[in-house]
């Protein structure tokens, strides 16, 4: 077995991928000027979020989140062991690696500056939070505020009477300035609870592991979750929309076609209107709902794709026509987790209990942010976001800057300012920018070094791995553990089986469907096991279809896990290669008990 | 008349016992209590004194025995074995015999099959004996099979309270050997695929949160005695998940042949694989959980999977007492000189976040 990951520097370029360091942002690329740093770092690739190569403009997500994660760790609550995390990009793949607090006495001066701030938050939690969602909804607004317009041959005369003295040119830049603004003011508060949440976790599964030596981290995960949150809305709402369809004898009307025909169908019958309306109700906000984690431009989202949704709404009519319940057994997943916690409150005394109790409880006041910031930020924050920027887009198809829409997501953040730049000036002047002919060239250079990286396959890690894996985020937000680290580094143990979390319980063999692309949903045939890098909170719907779930990435709270544990299903997470390993139709075994996953042809 | 001299172990109620015994109440104890023990019955005292008065010996052990001088272990030994054989010469009062008789066969169809095994066990009333276990010098006979033998060894478990170790114990003490009264125990022999142990928390830390099981092939007498180091399972006992396994190469097995036990060598894949599939463990444990649940403190069970019963049915205990160790040491806290107030402990766990994980 090897005792290290290779050296970012190691690593060759693809062919056809040369010069893809020049896509990104300068600070971004591992690089000889930072080599004995870089070298000295343990790194792992970031499957969770950033699954696939990204477009130029997307690593602004990667900018914008781990720079805010970062800052709360370091400079806002001084958690004491921890900085922020650092991030590379390497032939179009994120890798992250958490900076620790080196000195012994450094981390005893963090301490009570983190007990002052911290427990400010954890005292206040429930006040902030109610400031929170104002904050997240007034950002929203603000986004949905942001309005790119083409430029007209002369201004309004509205602004020469009005004397507003601005031009649309002016306009157009600031808007991009804003909608960046923005985003970046939605990922400040996106980590303004998270980090604290995972500390409160990370506590109460320290004492729980600690009272209960060898506690399955299942009991640990069941003792939390099955709150009602936002984050699992979209899916209630098409399940409400099911019933109410059948209910009203409007189901045959949606049976078939495109989602716009059906709607347009549904909207001649009788009751039609009525659940027509209920549609449009739940459109906004719950349709702000990614088909993947939401922090690439490519990933689908409901309000613009309406066939996803509706191709979803399908199922559940079908399976409410055939007298199945759709509903996922929450009351008995809440019912469980009672028991279990009272169980386990039962076999300790005195301070004990009472601590337990206290841990237990400050878990699951964090489980609600944990889960739901996720619908606020990912969904509908960056759907918003996203479709604002396919706004400028167009308007630089307009002005005959890019063939299609998307291109503007082949440009990296801060060169939009310039081609905007261009395009303004040449409005301004009355003459030919040049934008039109140089992305004409650089745009399709871009996109074959792009393709070019999506042939490699990224390592799970690069570089030496710590003896142990202490730093707090990188154990609970990535699932990443001295053991998942060695299970990635042994590859293929004797028996082939590949290990991960033991994420949901029960054993299932299964037919695997194995998706790499949220597009790729609509593919997976009931009674699947269906194999991913990750899951997203929009698939919700399949997971009534599936008999379990592998994923590349992701711990005991991820997704995945907290979603088949919900639907009762066997699942195993942060594999770190099964959808390497695994290929569509082979006959696998996921034993969720275990956290094995086994190729049985 | 056949409830005067037979009581079901489903029947058995805490009142019964001067009548039944302490090992038949038990049994019924972990009957009611929906623990899945081997079927059977207890024939109670009265049989016993029904016994001695028809066969008209009442008089005569007590006499024979009366102001017997226990040191002189000649005459011990000579007046206890005159005793046995009055009471085992003299024949069972028919309606004795007829109920006996009557419930193995009841029994018989019970477990679908003619003349099965059972174990014919004593199970003397002594609970005003400051020593229950050597009050009654307690004898078993296994596989005995048809009603005649079940009535042949009752003879012999009523005589089993007057071996020569029984008498001499309780003339030790000055007990009066009349004070001592005989049930029996008529059950179910069991066919074990395999058989052990399991204590209702982790015997290595204490913890309670755990079930562990030792296991091996066949009858648990080789766990039990320790011939064996048997297979060890650890399972959470609150979602039963099995968090740790253990198995060990199992050198010999206590096996059935015909109606006899015989100690046989295993080599090869047998001595190596697992002695219990993961369904079986995870019943043991739940039955292990169960009778915890009900005697309110950590037990120590003895179990078995029976090779007649069909599953789910085939998981059964054969006993469960007290656990003794743990239970009587102070329980270990965590919170003891750790940091009380939330924020520091909270900031502990951050400094060292590797410990559980």
């Amino acid at each position: 077995m090897a005792d290290r990951f290779p050296s970012p520097f190691e690593i060759e370029t693809p062919p056809g991928a040369e010069g893809w360091q020049d896509l990104y942002a300068y600070s971004l690329p591992f690089s000889e000027d930072r080599r004995e740093y870089e070298d000295s770092m343990f790194w792992f690739l970031d499957g969770i979020h950033w699954s696939q190569v990204f477009p130029p403009f997307d690593a602004t997500f990667l900018q914008y989140a781990i720079a805010s994660l970062s800052q709360y760790n370091t400079r806002h609550y001084i958690i004491p062991p921890a900085l922020g995390v650092d991030y590379r990009v390497l032939n179009g793949y994120a890798y992250l690696a958490p900076v620790p607090v080196a000195d012994p006495a450094d981390i005893e001066a963090r301490i009570p500056h983190f007990v002052e701030r911290a427990g400010y938050y954890y005292a206040n939690w429930d006040d902030l939070y109610e400031k929170w969602m104002v904050k997240a909804r007034d950002v929203i607004d603000r986004l949905e505020a942001v309005e790119f317009e083409p430029l007209p041959d002369m201004v309004d005369i509205e602004v020469v009477t009005s004397g507003k003295g601005r031009s649309n040119g002016f306009d157009l830049l600031e808007s991009y300035n804003t909608l960046m603004e923005l985003g970046l003011e939605l990922w400040q508060y996106h980590f303004e609870f998270l980090n604290l949440g995972y500390a409160a976790y990370l506590d109460y599964f320290g004492f729980c592991k600690e009272a209960f030596p060898g506690i399955p981290d299942l009991s640990i995960a069941k003792m939390v979750a099955g709150i009602d949150v936002d984050l699992f809305r979209p899916d209630q709402e098409i399940r409400r929309l099911a019933q109410l369809a059948v209910d009203l004898g409007v189901d045959d009307a949606l049976a078939e076609g495109t989602a716009a025909e059906a709607l347009s169908r549904v909207a001649e019958v009788a009751n039609g209107p009525e659940w027509l309306a209920e549609w449009e109700k739940a459109k906004d906000p719950w349709f702000n709902y990614s088909n993947g984690s939401g922090f690439y431009h490519t990933d689908s989202v409901w309000m613009e794709n309406l066939d996803i949704p509706m191709s979803f709404l399908r199922g559940y009519i079908g399976r409410v026509k055939s007298g199945d319940d759709i509903n996922p057994p929450i009351d008995k997943v809440i019912a469980e987790r009672d028991r279990i916690a009272d169980e386990y409150t039962s076999l300790l005394e005195g301070e004990d209990a009472e601590m337990f109790a206290q841990k237990l409880g400050l878990a699951r006041t964090v489980f609600h942010y944990v889960e739901n910031h996720n619908f606020y930020v990912e969904h509908w924050g960056h759907s918003v976001f996203w479709r604002k920027m396919r706004q400028l887009g167009d308007v630089f198809v307009k002005e005959g800057f890019f063939a299609e829409t998307d291109d503007v997501f082949m440009l990296q953040r801060d060169e939009i300012p310039s081609a905007l730049w261009d395009m303004y000036s040449a409005w301004a002047v009355g003459t030919e920018a040049r934008g039109p002919r140089y992305w004409a060239r650089e745009i399709p250079r871009r996109k074959a070094i792009l393709d070019a990286c999506r042939a490699w396959e990224p390592p799970p890690a690069l570089g030496e791995p710590p003896e142990v894996i202490t730093e707090p985020f990188t154990v609970m937000l990535w699932g990443i553990t001295s053991d998942s680290v060695k299970k990635w580094l042994g590859g293929d143990d004797e028996s082939g089986d590949i290990g991960g979390f033991a994420a949901s319980p029960g054993v299932v063999e299964g037919r695997a469907r194995v998706l790499t692309d949220g597009d790729q949903i609509g593919e997976i045939q009931d009674d699947e096991i269906l194999v991913a890098p990750l899951t997203a909170p929009s698939w919700a719907p399949v997971f009534a279809r599936i008999k379990g779930t592998v994923t590349d990435s992701g711990g005991m709270m991820s997704h995945a896990a907290i979603v088949c544990r919900e639907y009762g299903l066997p699942a195993v997470t942060g594999t770190g290669v099964a959808t390497k390993k695994i290929r569509t139709g082979m006959n696998i075994r996921v034993d969720g008990n275990e956290g094995t996953v086994t190729i049985l042809d | 008349m056949t409830e005067r001299f037979v009581l079901w172990f489903q029947h058995l109620s805490e009142d019964h016992q001067p009548r039944v015994g302490g090992k038949n109440a038990s049994l019924g104890q972990m009957v009611q209590a929906e623990l899945p023990v081997p079927p059977g019955f207890a024939v109670t005292t009265d049989a016993y004194l029904d016994h001695l008065v028809h066969g008209k010996i009442s008089d005569e052990v007590r006499n024979r025995l009366e102001g017997l001088d226990h040191t002189d272990l000649d005459r011990l030994h000579a007046a206890a074995a005159e005793v046995r054989e009055m009471i085992e010469s003299v024949e069972v009062p028919a309606l004795v015999a007829e109920a006996v008789a009557d419930n193995y066969h009841s029994l018989c169809s019970t477990c679908e099959a003619d003349d099965i095994p059972v174990a014919v066990r004593s199970s003397a009333t002594a609970e005003d004996l400051p020593d229950a276990s050597f009050a009654g010098q307690q004898d078993t006979f296994l596989w005995v099979r048809g009603a005649e033998g079940v009535v042949d060894h009752m003879k012999k478990c009523w005589a089993s309270l007057y071996t020569d170790r029984a008498v001499a114990y309780r003339a030790e003490r000055g007990f009066d050997h009349h004070l001592v009264h005989m049930s029996v125990v008529v059950q179910k022999m069991i066919r074990p695929k395999s058989a052990g142990v399991a204590f209702t928390l982790n015997p290595t830390n204490g913890d309670r949160s755990k079930i562990a099981i030792d296991s091996a092939w066949g009858f648990g007498e080789s766990v039990v005695s320790g011939e064996v180091t048997p297979d060890n399972f650890l399972i959470d006992k609150v979602i039963f998940e099995i968090v740790q396994r253990k198995v060990s190469p199992k050198e010999i097995e206590y096996r059935l042949e015909g109606d006899t036990v015989v100690k046989v060598d295993l080599e090869g894949e047998r001595s190596t694989s697992p002695s219990l599939t993961d369904d079986e463990i995870i019943a043991v444990a739940r039955l292990a959980k169960q009778a915890e649940r009900h005697y309110g403190c950590p037990q120590d069970v003895e179990w078995a999977i029976d090779s007649d019963l069909p599953e789910p049915d085939n998981v059964v205990l054969l006993q469960s007492r007290p656990e003794t160790v743990w239970s009587q040491k102070p329980r270990r806290t965590i919170s003891e000189g750790a940091p009380k107030d939330f924020m520091s402990s909270l900031v502990s766990s951050l400094l060292k976040p590797d410990k559980g994980f």
